[in-house]
């Protein structure tokens, strides 16, 4: 009793003590998982204990080679199409902000920012709801399209395959550009308005003041942001991609995490499906640390 | 010259506005859509809906809403969004504050331990058989607990509180104020900005959130979110559209068409929480994202 006291005392400890519950939660829920990476090395049925199947070395690696190999292949393509069609689309928030910036009106410019965010607090089945009411057969884009004379007959856009990558990355920007905006719109205030006076009393114009002033001004934020998603190149979506999943499209929407879904809850082969979801977070954690390297160089001091 | 350069600036201006309006249009329209096109008899909208409603009426909104378990999902959705949210925020701001107390046995490893959880996962597949071995399968729980405290959210809750004047918290602590009694009365109330600012996004998480319900509430259809409900209905009607391709006589058409009322009807419903209180929390957004990108 006396030495419970004594502990309780002890604010050092007390405070501890105190922590420990959340601890032992973010051990639970986050590192816990990890075990699982051992079913890798088994063939893994839901239900059976471990202990009971059958070890089967790297045999469930060797499939990525083997029987999942078109697959992969595929999977593999398409999620580095939509990985670098994201880095190519990664400046268009930056010019959003810069056009935005140029618009005379303060309450205009609010409210523009305010419509042109909502698309980021939109689920991506309501999102995908949205697509099809507007593309449909007999949705108002066909109906457009056709009445100007643009299509002679309706288009399929959700079950055509060669739209897809240049859709969804298109979607990705009317999802993100202006939420992305936000960022650079305070980077630009927060340039020193003497630089843009300097400028036009040496005879630059609205364009000048843009190429010489605005965009430097925003490049450190634009690299920071772009060597940070480098570490997240693979996660390249997934809800979206798994709500416009159809079979007319499946070849070219088919991406690393709905091909983990599919072949381990759908298909219920776990033990692939993990060995694949380990791979990707491993990769993951590689390309962090090569690009933390890069900012640590450039800036002094990392991300992490 | 001088001329010259004033009309193009005026050509920029008005371009520059027709670009943002274009963008707003693209923004704004597809909810208008479907909006008035829930709003439309189904009969009329099959000969096309733009701007207004053709033949209005609400009885779109009667039918989904007498729809088997609806208003029950709207209630799991509501239900999970206020215990989500508030669990969050709680969890969150006291493992924050406990994190700044340097006088913490182990402190660094505590806090390192919970922000490296940011930059791995352990994939799909594992969370699942996990989540099921915690007893979390066909569970309300499983809606709430895995987002309860988010590394991230902890660093920038403790980021915030230590930049608040320690003096106050030092004077409480001379007057004999426990640790919870600090927290509670001293530290939440001045953290209000960043513990909004969280609520806001994790009340856009829950109520958005629709995979972890399609995953682990299998046996437990009545434990399921008007996110799924949309989701169901959304894949019912996709069925009924591939067949419309097939008939060509407009009657059977319009008697085909409807199940496309009914989807725009439920993703409305589905929407208006999100587009009301959107405007009122935009600007948590906003701070969120500057906080953020601080830290960053």
């Amino acid at each position: 009793m006396a030495l419970l006291k004594k502990l309780y005392g002890n604010e050092r400890l007390r405070l501890l003590v105190l922590a420990l519950p959340f601890v032992v939660f973010v051990f639970m829920f986050a590192y816990v998982p990890l075990a699982g990476w051992i079913t890798t090395l088994y063939h893994y049925r839901p239900g059976v204990p471990l202990s009971r199947s059958p070890f089967v070395g790297l045999d469930n690696f060797r499939l990525i080679t083997t029987f999942y190999r078109t697959q992969v292949l595929g999977v593999l393509r398409n999620t580095l199409i939509f990985a670098v069609l994201g880095l190519l689309s990664s400046p268009i928030p930056m010019f959003f902000a810069i056009f935005l910036n140029e618009l005379g009106s303060i309450k205009f410019k609010r409210f523009v920012q305010t419509v042109t965010t909502l698309p980021n607090f939109i689920s991506w089945v309501i999102i995908f709801s949205l697509a099809f009411a507007l593309f449909r057969e007999a949705g108002p884009v066909n109906d457009a399209l056709l009445s100007l004379g643009i299509v002679e007959s309706p288009t399929m856009l959700l079950g055509n395959a060669n739209a897809v990558y240049i859709f969804h990355t298109m979607m990705g920007w009317w999802r993100h550009t202006g939420w992305g905006a936000i960022i650079y719109i305070a980077a630009i205030a927060g340039i020193d308005s003497e630089l843009y006076d300097a400028a036009s009393v040496d005879g630059a114009g609205r364009w000048g003041r843009i190429r010489h002033i605005t965009i430097p001004g925003l490049m450190p934020t634009y690299l920071v942001l772009l060597l940070l998603s480098i570490g997240n190149l693979l996660s390249v979506g997934f809800e979206q991609q798994l709500v416009f999943m159809n079979s007319m499209v499946i070849t070219r929407l088919d991406i690393i995490d709905t091909f983990v879904f599919r072949v381990g809850l759908q298909n219920h082969d776990f033990s692939f499906a993990t060995v694949v979801g380990m791979l990707r977070t491993l990769i993951s954690i590689l390309l962090l640390f090569t690009a933390n390297a890069v900012v640590k160089r450039v800036r002094g001091h990392g991300l992490i | 010259m001088k001329h010259k350069a004033n009309a193009n600036s005026k050509i920029f201006t008005v371009a520059n506005y027709g670009f943002f309006i274009l963008a707003m249009f693209a923004c704004i329209y597809p909810f208008w859509y479907i909006f008035v096109f829930s709003l439309s008899d189904p009969m009329q909208a099959i000969r096309g809906v733009y701007f207004l409603p053709r033949g209005f009426t609400l009885q779109n909104y009667l039918d989904v809403f007498t729809r088997p378990g609806i208003l029950q999902a709207a209630g799991v959705s509501v239900l999970r969004t206020v215990t989500g949210t508030t669990l969050t925020v709680l969890a969150c701001s006291f493992f924050a504050y406990l994190c700044t107390k340097q006088k913490m046995y182990f402190r660094k490893f505590v806090y390192r331990f919970t922000v490296v959880t940011m930059y791995f996962n352990a994939g799909l597949i594992p969370w699942f058989l996990t989540m099921r071995a915690y007893g979390l399968n066909n569970n309300f729980l499983v809606y709430i607990l895995p987002s309860a405290i988010g590394a991230f959210n902890v660093i920038l809750i403790k980021t915030f509180i230590e930049q608040l004047p320690a003096s106050l918290e030092e004077a409480a602590h001379i007057d004999g104020a426990g640790v919870f009694t600090v927290f509670f009365k001293i530290i939440m109330p001045l953290s209000t900005p960043i513990l909004a600012t969280i609520a806001v996004f994790s009340a856009v998480h829950h109520w958005n959130s629709w995979f972890d319900n399609l995953i682990f509430m299998v046996g437990r259809p009545e434990l399921n979110t008007l996110q799924l409900m949309l989701w169901n209905i959304l894949n019912q009607a996709a069925l009924q559209a591939t067949r419309i391709t097939e008939l060509a006589q407009a009657e059977q058409l319009a008697r085909q068409q409807s199940p496309v009322t009914i989807r725009m009807t439920a993703t409305m419903i589905v929407t208006f929480p999100i587009l009301f209180v959107y405007p009122f929390a935009q600007r948590y957004f906003v701070k969120g994202i500057m906080i953020g990108a601080i830290k960053g």
